[in-house]
C-alpha cells in the first residue's frame, strides 16, 4: 500500500509541472543549507584550524579543491545514473535534469583545475604537471564541455539530450581512471590522504571537520544549482505550453 | 548472412575509396608532410627528433583518422540508406563494425604500413620499429572505434566538425599514452610489454562496447 503511494508519486515526477513545483520548492531549502554548511566550513577552515607545520597557511585551500574535486567525479556519476534513467524510461525531466548537471559539473573541475594549480605553485614549484591525475581530470572538463556543446548542437532538444546522454555513459570510464590514477602511477598529485571506508586517514584530525562541512555544503550546492537550472530549461522548452503559461500569469 | 552483407559493404567502401583516388592518398599525404614539416619546425638534431618521433607519428596517425570521420555516415544519412540498415534482415550493429573496418584500412592500414618509413627518417633507433608498429595495429582500431562513435553522435548536429574533434580528444588520451610509451620504452631499450598489454586490454574494451554505443546513436539520429 505504502510501496504503492511512493510509485504513484514517483511517477508523478516525470510530469513537468509537478516536478517543477517540487524543484521549486526543494531548492530554496537546499541553498539555505548550503549557506549554513559553507559559513561553518568556511570559518572554521580559515580561523579555527591550526596553520600546517610545512605548508603554513597555503593547504587552508584544501577545503575547496577536495571537495570541488569529489563533487566533479561525483557530480558526473549522477549524470550516468541519470542518463541510464532517461535513456531506459525515456522521462523527458530525467533527460533534462541529466543536462542540466553538464556546466555544474564542467564548473567544478575548473575550479578544481584551478585551485589545484594555485596550490601547486608555492608547493611543487609549477602551475601545472602533466601527471596522471591532472590529465584525467583535465580530460574530465572536455568531457564536460563535450556534452555540454553535443546537447547544445542539436536543434531537436530532446533528441540532443538522449545523445548527450550516450556520450555521458562512454565518458564514465574517465572516472575510476582519477579515482586510481595515483595509485596506479607513480604521480607528483599525492596518494589519497583521506580514507572513509579502509583503513586510517593520514590527515590530522584537526583538519578534518571544515572539509566534512564544505563536502556537505557543495553536495547541497550541486543538488540546489541541478533543480534550478533543471526548472529553467524545462520553462524555456515548454514555454508554449499550457502549463507554463497558467503558472507565469498566475505569478505575474 | 551476416558475413555476406558486412563484406559486400566494406567492398564497396574499398571501391568508393580507391576511384576517389585523391582522397584515399589523404593519411599518406598528411602523414608525410606532419614528418617533412617536423624536423624543418623543432630543428634536424637526430636525438630530438628520436625522442619525439613516436609522439609525432601517433599524432599523425590520429589526425588521419579524424580527416575521414565526417564523412563516415553522412552521405548514407542523406540518400537514406542509413535507414535500410536498421530495415533489412542483417543486424545494424554488424553493419556498423564493418563500416568502422573500412575506415580502419581506409585510413590506418597505409599508416601503418608507411610508419617503419617516417620512422626512420626521424632516426627512431631501429629495435623500436616492431614495436611502433605492433602498437599502431592495436591502437589504430581504437581510434577508428571511437572516431566513429563520435561521428554518430554528432550526426544530426549541422556543425559536426569542430565537436568530433572535441569528443574524440578526451577519449583517445590512454591510446596515445600507452602507445607512445610501448615505443619510448623500446627505444629505451627496456620491455614494452606492460604497455601494449593494456593496450590490448584497450583494444578488447573498445570492440566490445563502443559498437554498441555507435549502434544507438545513429539509431537515435534518424530516428
Amino acid at each position: 500500500m505504502i510501496w504503492k503511494t511512493i510509485k504513484v508519486n514517483f511517477h508523478r515526477l516525470g510530469s513537468p509541472p509537478t516536478f517543477y513545483r517540487l524543484a521549486q520548492v526543494l531548492a530554496p531549502w537546499l541553498w539555505a543549507g548550503f549557506a549554513v554548511c559553507a559559513a561553518i566550513g568556511l570559518y572554521q577552515a580559515l580561523y579555527v584550524v591550526p596553520p600546517d607545520y610545512q605548508q603554513s597557511d597555503s593547504f587552508r585551500i584544501l577545503y575547496i579543491h577536495v571537495p570541488a574535486a569529489w563533487q566533479a567525479m561525483a557530480g558526473y556519476v549522477v549524470m550516468a545514473i541519470l542518463a541510464v534513467i532517461a535513456l531506459v524510461w525515456r522521462i523527458r525531466t530525467v533527460e533534462i535534469m541529466a543536462m542540466a548537471g553538464a556546466p555544474i559539473g564542467a564548473a567544478f573541475t575548473f575550479i578544481c583545475l584551478a585551485t589545484g594549480s594555485l596550490w601547486g605553485r608555492p608547493m611543487w614549484g609549477t602551475w601545472w604537471a602533466w601527471d596522471a591525475r591532472l590529465t584525467s581530470m583535465l580530460v574530465l572538463l572536455f568531457i564536460y564541455l563535450g556534452i555540454m556543446g553535443l546537447y547544445a548542437a542539436f536543434e531537436d532538444r530532446r533528441k540532443g539530450a538522449r545523445v548527450a546522454c550516450i556520450l555521458i555513459l562512454v565518458g564514465i570510464v574517465n572516472i575510476p581512471i582519477i579515482h586510481f590514477s595515483v595509485e596506479w602511477w607513480t604521480t607528483l598529485h599525492q596518494g589519497a590522504t583521506i580514507r572513509l571506508f579502509s583503513g586510517e586517514s593520514t590527515m590530522h584530525e584537526s583538519m578534518m571537520p571544515p572539509l566534512i562541512w564544505m563536502t556537505i555544503a557543495v553536495k547541497l550546492m550541486f543538488g540546489a544549482a541541478l533543480l534550478d537550472r533543471s526548472r529553467n530549461d524545462l520553462l524555456d522548452q515548454d514555454r508554449r505550453k499550457g502549463w507554463v503559461q497558467a503558472r507565469l500569469g498566475e505569478s505575474a | 548472412m551476416i558475413v555476406r552483407s558486412m563484406s559486400a559493404l566494406i567492398e564497396r567502401d574499398l571501391r568508393l575509396a580507391i576511384r576517389h583516388g585523391g582522397e584515399s592518398l589523404m593519411p599518406l599525404i598528411f602523414l608525410f608532410s606532419v614528418i617533412i614539416l617536423i624536423p624543418l619546425g623543432v630543428g634536424p638534431g637526430p636525438n630530438l627528433l628520436a625522442a619525439i618521433a613516436p609522439g609525432m607519428i601517433w599524432v599523425a596517425a590520429l589526425l588521419a583518422s579524424l580527416l575521414a570521420l565526417e564523412n563516415l555516415f553522412r552521405p548514407d544519412l542523406d540518400d537514406g540508406t542509413l535507414e535500410q540498415w536498421w530495415i533489412g534482415d542483417c543486424p545494424a550493429g554488424a553493419l556498423v563494425v564493418a563500416r568502422l573496418f573500412s575506415h580502419w584500412l581506409i585510413t590506418a592500414v597505409p599508416v601503418i604500413v608507411f610508419a617503419p618509413l617516417a620512422a626512420q627518417m626521424l632516426y627512431l633507433p631501429a629495435e623500436a620499429l616492431g614495436v611502433l608498429v605492433l602498437s599502431l595495429l592495436l591502437g589504430t582500431p581504437i581510434l577508428s572505434l571511437v572516431g566513429g562513435l563520435a561521428a554518430a553522435l554528432t550526426l544530426g548536429t549541422n556543425r559536426g566538425s569542430v565537436l568530433l574533434s572535441i569528443l574524440v580528444f578526451p577519449l583517445i588520451v590512454p591510446v596515445l599514452i600507452f602507445a607512445t610509451g610501448a615505443v619510448s620504452a623500446a627505444a629505451d631499450g627496456l620491455s614494452a610489454r606492460a604497455h601494449l598489454g593494456l593496450l590490448g586490454a584497450l583494444l578488447i574494451l573498445a570492440i566490445t562496447l563502443v559498437p554498441l554505443a555507435t549502434s544507438a546513436a545513429l539509431r537515435l539520429n534518424i530516428e
